[in-house]
């Protein structure tokens, strides 16, 4: 049996049925309790649990990823909630120089299971609030970094980090709380923390992304089908590890690849990516990998300013065009 | 400042054999670093190796007055806590050579040792950068009923730094069972304590979180055996946490590479003949009555063996295997690629 439901209540979801199902799983952040989450992810759940298993912190984002480590060295099941990814980086010390290397530096003795949720997003934010690092995250080996694009991956992965042995850092997006989609009834229902999914089939194209990505990517799949070009799509859903094979075997099939990507694209997922799709499959290739990124700038806070900078639908289906040679290449960020 | 020197030690009431195992852990510490020093000069260790000559009144002491459920996190200076709390000196030595047989095969290194099954979660090598992770252990065991202490060892560089302050005020706001013990060695690498700090007792920095705090002749082990166990208590007993200044004195370098520029050669002099934490510990005990002469001697020279067999031990042991190198990055397996 399966539901629809948002991807926030997929969250909600999954952090219900594993603190019910553990007692050593509690939630920690900024403003989760008695405000109820700064997206409504946790809204509700200090009336359900009480203050010792969903606990407000200061606003220390390094003390509180820091504590988490601590408390699962100390054999909880911590999940802290950094309230968005831009504020990560005060705890980047804590993330990249301990829970990721704490299991390898100490030769396997123990390890810190930590999930760190946070949420990437924009929307008139300014400069600060605006951004996106899964990429920074994932070039750190030792970390696990998961950014579901629909309410079953949400579900399932937040439940298989929760009961996992590794670190997690756990992305969401602000702009997707309310999609919705199907999730299944179970309440062991998990998702292994590593695997991309073909999510549409094509011919001719493959789309990469992940997140709010993977929607423009369908959105743009969905135009180019009414022309008759097929664009495979494909959600990356975990950025490390990185399941390239399945890439790689979309892009044997159709020889042309666009990667979607919210951030700047300097050194970014999409560059790992066409990396290692040129590594694998060269021959394969039939045109110059695209990327579809935002434009190397800080965000700016006006509206038609902003849309100028995050990667749009359109700006996808003028990448698709480029690799299938429609028009002549232009420049997508 | 507690000081047992010239007062009288409720710590001397300890059992002669506590209190000479005390002794005997302080010279441990001191010949397995300075034969750690000849091997590095040697080439057999490499990369960054931070003596604790000097300080080792501190980890003895403290050491002995915790449980053994007690968490322990410490600073990079770590090998006097290894010691101190009984882990294998061969190992140890052969951590430092990188060797497979060290204490985390050859991953870790000088910095980073530990042990799970003693609780002692490991030593860290950014400054500071522990402390939350000892205000997490803290929180479990409050969550978890426990009653176990978490000590963080950190030094007076440490204390400048943010991660300093979250810590404690995230471990004062939930009254977890932390015990900050600062090492007052004087100096941060190669800044005085006037240069780095706005203020020179460590220990008033805790009242801005309204913790507890005290100062220690950390030269004294008596003195910082006793503080710490009433830091303990404290900790242990529901109130929260506890700060503790012990007022040490490195006598070697910060690390291998330190010319020590920034310090006189009287000043260590000084320290070496008036504070040297081993002599002040055994003549008083010789003082109290406690032992004699050829008792000491005889520690001396069983420490002598021990840290010659733990040298040939490391020098002995295989280099880890190198099909290993990538175990251990992640504790679930890995499936793609």
């Amino acid at each position: 049996m399966a539901r629809e439901i948002t991807y926030r209540d997929a969250l909600r979801e999954a952090l219900r049925e594993e603190m019910y199902r553990d007692e050593r799983v509690f939630l920690m952040g900024e403003d989760i309790g008695a405000y109820g989450g700064s997206y409504a992810v946790t809204r509700g759940f200090l009336q359900e649990f009480g203050p010792k298993r969903v606990r407000d912190t200061p606003i220390a984002e390094l003390g509180i990823v820091g504590a988490g480590i601590g408390a699962a060295i100390g054999g909880l099941r911590p999940v802290v909630e950094l309230m968005t990814i831009n504020f990560s980086l005060l705890a980047l010390d804590q993330i990249v120089n301990h829970a990721a290397k704490l299991h390898y530096m100490f030769n396997g003795q123990f390890t810190a299971p930590v999930v760190i949720r946070t949420a990437a997003g924009f929307g008139q934010l300014g400069a600060t609030h605006s951004q996106t690092f899964e990429h920074w995250f994932a070039h750190v080996p030792g970390l696990r970094v998961v950014m579901p694009a629909v309410p079953k991956d949400a579900k399932g992965f937040l439940k298989s980090a929760i009961r996992g042995n590794d670190p997690v850092i756990f992305i969401e997006h602000s702009l997707i709380y309310r999609n919705r989609g199907e999730v299944p009834d179970d309440e062991d229902f998990l998702l292994p923390l590593e695997g991309a999914e073909v999510r549409r089939e094509g011919t001719d194209v493959t789309i990469v992304s992940w997140s709010r990505g993977y929607y423009l990517a369908l959105g743009a799949a969905e135009e180019l089908a009414r022309e008759g070009i097929e664009c495979e799509v494909i959600d990356l859903r975990v950025l490390r590890p990185l399941d390239i094979d399945t890439v790689v075997r979309s892009v044997q099939k159709t020889n042309r690849l666009v990667v979607v990507e919210e951030g700047w694209r300097t050194l970014a997922m999409g560059a790992e990516i066409a990396a290692a799709v040129q590594e694998k499959a060269f021959d394969y290739l039939d045109a110059p990998i695209a990327r579809v990124a935002s434009l190397e700038v800080p965000m700016p806070y006006a509206r038609n300013l902003e849309r100028l900078v995050v990667p749009n639908k359109d700006r996808v289906v003028e990448a698709v065009r480029q690799v299938l040679y429609q028009k002549q290449p232009v420049a997508v960020g | 400042m507690t000081s047992t020197v010239d007062g009288r030690s409720p710590g001397l009431a300890l059992p002669k054999s506590e209190l000479l195992e005390m002794y005997r852990r302080m010279v441990l510490i001191r010949r397995f670093e300075e034969a750690a020093a000849e091997q590095y000069a040697l080439g057999k260790i490499a990369g960054f190796l931070h003596l604790y000559i000097g300080e080792e009144a501190v980890a003895v002491g403290a050491i002995h007055a915790m449980d053994e459920r007690d968490h322990l996190v410490t600073h990079y200076r770590d090998h006097g806590y290894a010691l101190a709390l009984g882990l294998d000196p061969g190992r140890c030595m052969a951590e430092l050579f990188g060797k497979s047989t060290g204490l985390v095969g050859g991953r870790g290194g000088s910095m980073h040792f530990a042990d799970a099954s003693k609780n002692f979660w490991g030593g860290y090598a950014i400054v500071s950068g522990h402390l939350p992770i000892a205000v997490g252990l803290g929180l479990a065991s409050q969550y978890l009923d426990e009653r176990r202490v978490a000590v963080a060892i950190f030094g007076d560089g440490a204390t400048n730094a943010g991660p300093f302050h979250e810590s404690m005020n995230l471990a004062a706001l939930w009254k977890l069972p932390v015990l900050f013990l600062c090492e007052n060695n004087l100096y941060g690498m190669g800044t005085a304590v006037e240069h780095a700090s706005a203020v020179r007792e460590m220990a008033r920095k805790a009242c801005a979180y309204d913790i507890p705090a005290e100062r220690v002749d950390g030269q004294d082990v008596l003195a910082v055996y006793e503080a710490t166990r009433a830091a303990l208590e404290h900790c242990r007993s529901g109130k929260g946490p506890f700060f503790l200044e012990a007022l040490t004195y490195r006598f070697r370098g910060h690390s291998m590479a330190d010319p020590e520029m920034y310090r006189s050669k009287e000043e260590i002099e000084e320290y070496r003949r008036q504070r040297d934490p081993i002599v002040l510990f055994r003549n008083r005990l010789t003082q109290e009555g406690k032992a004699e002469a050829a008792e000491f001697d005889e520690i001396d020279r069983e420490i002598d063996e021990v840290v010659a067999a733990a040298v040939r031990f490391a020098d002995e042991s295989p280099d880890p295997d190198p099909e290993t190198v990538t175990d251990y990055v992640y504790a679930e397996p890995v499936r793609v690629s």
